[in-house]
C-alpha cells in the first residue's frame, strides 16, 4: 500500500515539475494530465473512489480538454523565449521563498503528532454516503453550486461574444 | 498497512509549492492557470488525506465543491484569456501592463 503511494507520489511530483519547467504550454498541459491521473490513484488509495472518478472525468477530461482547446486555438508558434536577465532575480527569489515555505510547512507537519486513525465504520459505501450527505447536510451549498455554474456559463459566453474595448 | 496522514500532507505541500513556483516563474498565462489548477489539486489532496484519517465523508464533500469552483474558474479564465488575446495578441503576463503606471 505504501509502496503504491510512493510510486504514485513520485509520478505526481515528476510530472508536476515537468508542468512547470516545460517550455511549450502544450507539453505542460499533457504532463498536467499525467499529474491528475497520479493524484486520482492516490485518492483511490485513500478510499475516495467517487472523488477519484470525478477527478478523472472533470479534471483530466473536461478541464484539460478546455485547456488544450484554447492552446490550439491561440496557436502559439514560438515557445516562451529564453529567460531575460531582469527576470532572473524574481525567479530566484520566488523559488527560494517557495522552498522556504515548504520547509516551514513540512517542519510543522512533522512536529504535530496525530494519534493513529480510527477504524472504518461498517456500513455505506463511498458513493452512497456522499450522496446521502450531499442531499441532506450540504443541500444548500449544492444548490448554490448550480447557480455558480450558471453564472460561469453566462460569463464565459458574454466574454467570448463581446469585443473588449 | 495504511498510509499515514502526514504522507498525504507532505505530498500536498510539495505539489502546492510546485504550483507556487510555476505561478511566480512562468510568464505564459495559460501555464500560470495550469499551476493554479495544480495548487487546487494539492489542497484537495490534503482534504482527502484528512477525510481518510477521520473516516468522515465531509472532507470529500469539500473536494467536490472545490472541483466545481475550479471548473467555473477555468471556464471564465480561459474566456478572458481568449478575449485578451484577441485584443492584445499576447499571452505573456509581462506584456500585459496597462494597469501599471
Amino acid at each position: 500500500m505504501q509502496m503504491i503511494f510512493f510510486i504514485l507520489a513520485g509520478v505526481a511530483l515528476v510530472s508536476g515539475g515537468l508542468v512547470v519547467f516545460q517550455r511549450h504550454p502544450l507539453r505542460s498541459a499533457l504532463w498536467l494530465i499525467v499529474n491528475f491521473f497520479a493524484v486520482a490513484g492516490i485518492y483511490l488509495l485513500a478510499h475516495a473512489e467517487f472523488i477519484a472518478a470525478i477527478q478523472i472525468i472533470v479534471y483530466a477530461g473536461a478541464i484539460m480538454v478546455l485547456f488544450l482547446f484554447v492552446i490550439m486555438l491561440l496557436n502559439l508558434r514560438q515557445p516562451e523565449e529564453e529567460q531575460r536577465f531582469m527576470h532572473l532575480g524574481q525567479k530566484v527569489g520566488g523559488i527560494t521563498l517557495a522552498l522556504f515555505t515548504v520547509l516551514l510547512l513540512v517542519y510543522g507537519v512533522c512536529k504535530v503528532v496525530l494519534p493513529p486513525g480510527k477504524e472504518a465504520p461498517a456500513g455505506l459505501g463511498n458513493t452512497e454516503s456522499i450522496a446521502k450527505l450531499l442531499f441532506t447536510d450540504y443541500l444548500l451549498p449544492f444548490e448554490v453550486t448550480s447557480v455558480l455554474l450558471l453564472v460561469a456559463i453566462v460569463g464565459a459566453v458574454v466574454l467570448a461574444k463581446s469585443k473588449l474595448k | 498497512m495504511v498510509v499515514p496522514v502526514s504522507y498525504y500532507l507532505t505530498l500536498s505541500i510539495a505539489l502546492f509549492a510546485l504550483g507556487v513556483i510555476g505561478v511566480l516563474v512562468r510568464r505564459n498565462v495559460l501555464v500560470i492557470m495550469m499551476c493554479i489548477e495544480m495548487m487546487l489539486n494539492a489542497v484537495n489532496l490534503a482534504f482527502i488525506g484528512f477525510a481518510d484519517y477521520f473516516k468522515a465523508v465531509d472532507g470529500q464533500m469539500f473536494v467536490f465543491f472545490v472541483m466545481t469552483v475550479a471548473a467555473a474558474e477555468v471556464a471564465v479564465g480561459l474566456a478572458l484569456i481568449v478575449a485578451i488575446f484577441r485584443n492584445r495578441a499576447t499571452v505573456y503576463v509581462d506584456e500585459l501592463n496597462i494597469l501599471k503606471w
